[in-house]
């Protein structure tokens, strides 16, 4: 992004012209996504029923235990699915990027990203379809005999983490890829003029070289993840509460406003502080 | 060695590949079949569901609603994002860096949140719940998208042509369409489409911003609430077929623009 550098102000363009092309797009933001952020913010200062402000939204969420154990489930389950879909996507990466022959690399890609097409709701669905108790699994374990009763698959947190691995494994497949495709060959070469095998090459260059584009790779994973109600909702069911499925709840049955609002904002202070944490290994990537 | 690495990489491949199929060949061969549930053993092969999915006005009116906010938001986004890049790609602004970081602010926060937000404003201003609410969420999670793509497309050989336009005398309007939009098309269409899918699969904001009339994502979440149900399985089946289709053609699209 350094067109911004080579744009000067043009001879016959008046003042009016540049603010007039970029005021849509800025006022649309304003509006309609910063402002709704202040309501959303004054919001979770009042009260459900009453009037004037409170802070009590926010301190219930740290007295009752259920609403803590919200947060603490969903950390736990995203960090399960960003450390299983890095572990499983980045072989999976290497192996397209360095097995599979140049002229098929294009083809394995787009099958290995075919079912991102499906619409999300359906392919959280299809997991339910595999995994419950008269699914395509429990059939066959119980058909070849080796377990005598069905597992209780569907409606776990198994499931759940089953569902978002399955999204971010092609998420991060296709990023680790690109990573991977974008490392000149001379250092693979100069590590072997070096004299070091192909595991220490892997190890000492390879990896170290595509670790930022793992980091961005994985942040995007925990961001999305965390702040999704659909897999959750359908795969885990209601045994386990995620903080998406807490806010809704709010809404849903008791439209109650304000504390969805506070829990909210609660979810999206911890997402920046996972930002802020991450933004030392983040940032290596621009330069 | 390197046959051992060659023969574990196959198989590994072949497992994730199978892990990444499992779901979607299964809820496609089941909506194969007749049978009230979408269950092992395979029976079938058989259209009943399609027939009664195509036959659900709920859902087809569902479907039209989808293709409508999807085309019109994403038109809106394209038209703001590309406006802005341009402003910002070839003029000196008074603190571009912090306005160009704001338009992609968004990018940063979930849907569950955006939609939130627009609901408690939307309430707190008497807006009703409506497809035209979706749509204006819809634009701002792909707003800053498409001005993401286009703005970082737009470089220094852009700009030496629309100068050269200048100079023969083109006025700032036939620049920008006889000009800029022509070069910047692949851009442009990249920002489109993406918007389209997202748009087409945006569960969160349609749920919390629509009522009676609503999108696809929405009317299929409804019918989960029945449980295991073949005629699921027969949307979703469609639903990926439709995609696949637009995928195919966008490749093919833009090989062909690769090869001119």
């Amino acid at each position: 992004m350094t067109a911004a550098n080579n744009g000067r102000a043009l001879p016959r363009a008046g003042r009016a012209l540049p603010w007039a092309l970029v005021t849509p797009a800025l006022g649309w933001t304003l509006l309609f996504f910063v402002l709704p952020f202040i309501a959303m913010g004054l919001s979770s200062l009042t009260a459900h029923e009453g009037s004037g402000f409170t802070v009590s939204n926010y301190s219930q969420f740290f007295t009752n235990p259920s609403y803590w154990q919200a947060m603490v489930n969903s950390l736990e389950v995203t960090a399960i699915v960003t450390v299983v879909s890095v572990l499983l996507a980045y072989p999976f990466a290497w192996i397209l990027a360095e097995q599979v022959p140049e002229r098929w690399q294009r083809l394995a890609l787009m099958l290995a990203v075919l079912p991102f097409w499906t619409s999300y709701v359906v392919r959280s669905y299809s997991w339910l379809l595999v995994l419950a108790q008269n699914g395509v699994i429990n059939r066959a374990l119980t058909g070849i005999g080796v377990v005598a009763e069905p597992l209780q698959l569907a409606n776990t947190r198994f499931a759940t983490v089953t569902g978002f691995v399955h999204f971010f494994v092609m998420l991060l497949t296709l990023t680790i890829f690109a990573n991977l495709k974008q490392l000149s060959p001379s250092y693979r070469k100069a590590a072997a003029d070096l004299g070091a095998g192909p595991v220490r090459t892997f190890l000492h260059v390879i990896l170290p070289l595509t670790l930022p584009g793992i980091m961005v790779g994985a942040f995007l994973t925990f961001v999305l993840c965390i702040g999704d109600y659909i897999t959750p909702q359908i795969l885990g069911g209601n045994n386990e509460l995620l903080m998406p499925q807490l806010v809704m709840m709010q809404i849903g049955r008791r439209g109650d406003f304000p504390l969805a609002s506070a829990l909210s904002i609660i979810l999206m202070a911890v997402v920046t502080i996972a930002y802020l944490a991450c933004a030392r290994w983040l940032k290596i990537e621009r330069a | 060695m390197r046959r051992i690495v060659r023969i574990v990489s196959w198989l590994y491949a072949l497992a994730v590949y199978g892990f990444i199929f499992l779901p979607v060949v299964v809820l496609v061969l089941f909506s194969l079949q007749s049978t009230s549930f979408p269950i092992p053993p395979f029976t079938g092969p058989s259209l009943r569901w399609y027939d009664v999915v195509l036959s659900d006005t709920r859902l087809t009116s569902a479907l039209v609603n989808s293709l409508l906010v999807a085309s019109i938001s994403s038109l809106a986004a394209v038209t703001l994002g590309f406006l802005s890049a341009w402003g910002f790609a070839r003029f000196v602004l008074p603190g571009s860096g912090l306005l160009r970081g704001l338009i992609t602010l968004p990018l940063t926060v979930s849907y569950l949140i955006i939609g939130m937000g627009l609901l408690v404003l939307f309430n707190w201003a008497g807006v009703p719940k409506s497809l035209l609410a979706a749509g204006i969420g819809h634009v701002v999670i792909n707003l800053p998208l498409c001005f993401a793509i286009i703005y970082s497309q737009m470089g220094d050989h852009q700009i030496n042509i629309e100068r050269a336009a200048r100079d023969l005398g083109a006025p700032e309007w036939k620049v920008l369409l006889l000009i800029t939009v022509p070069v910047m098309a692949p851009a442009i269409f990249a920002g489109f489409f993406l918007s389209m899918t997202f748009s087409w699969d945006e569960f969160v904001i349609s749920f919390l911003l629509t009522r009676f009339d609503t999108t696809l994502p929405v009317e299929i979440w409804n019918l989960l609430r029945s449980g295991l149900n073949p005629k699921t399985n027969a949307v979703g089946s469609l639903v990926f077929a439709v995609s696949i289709v637009l995928v195919v053609l966008f490749e093919l699209t833009l090989l062909r623009r690769r090869k001119a």
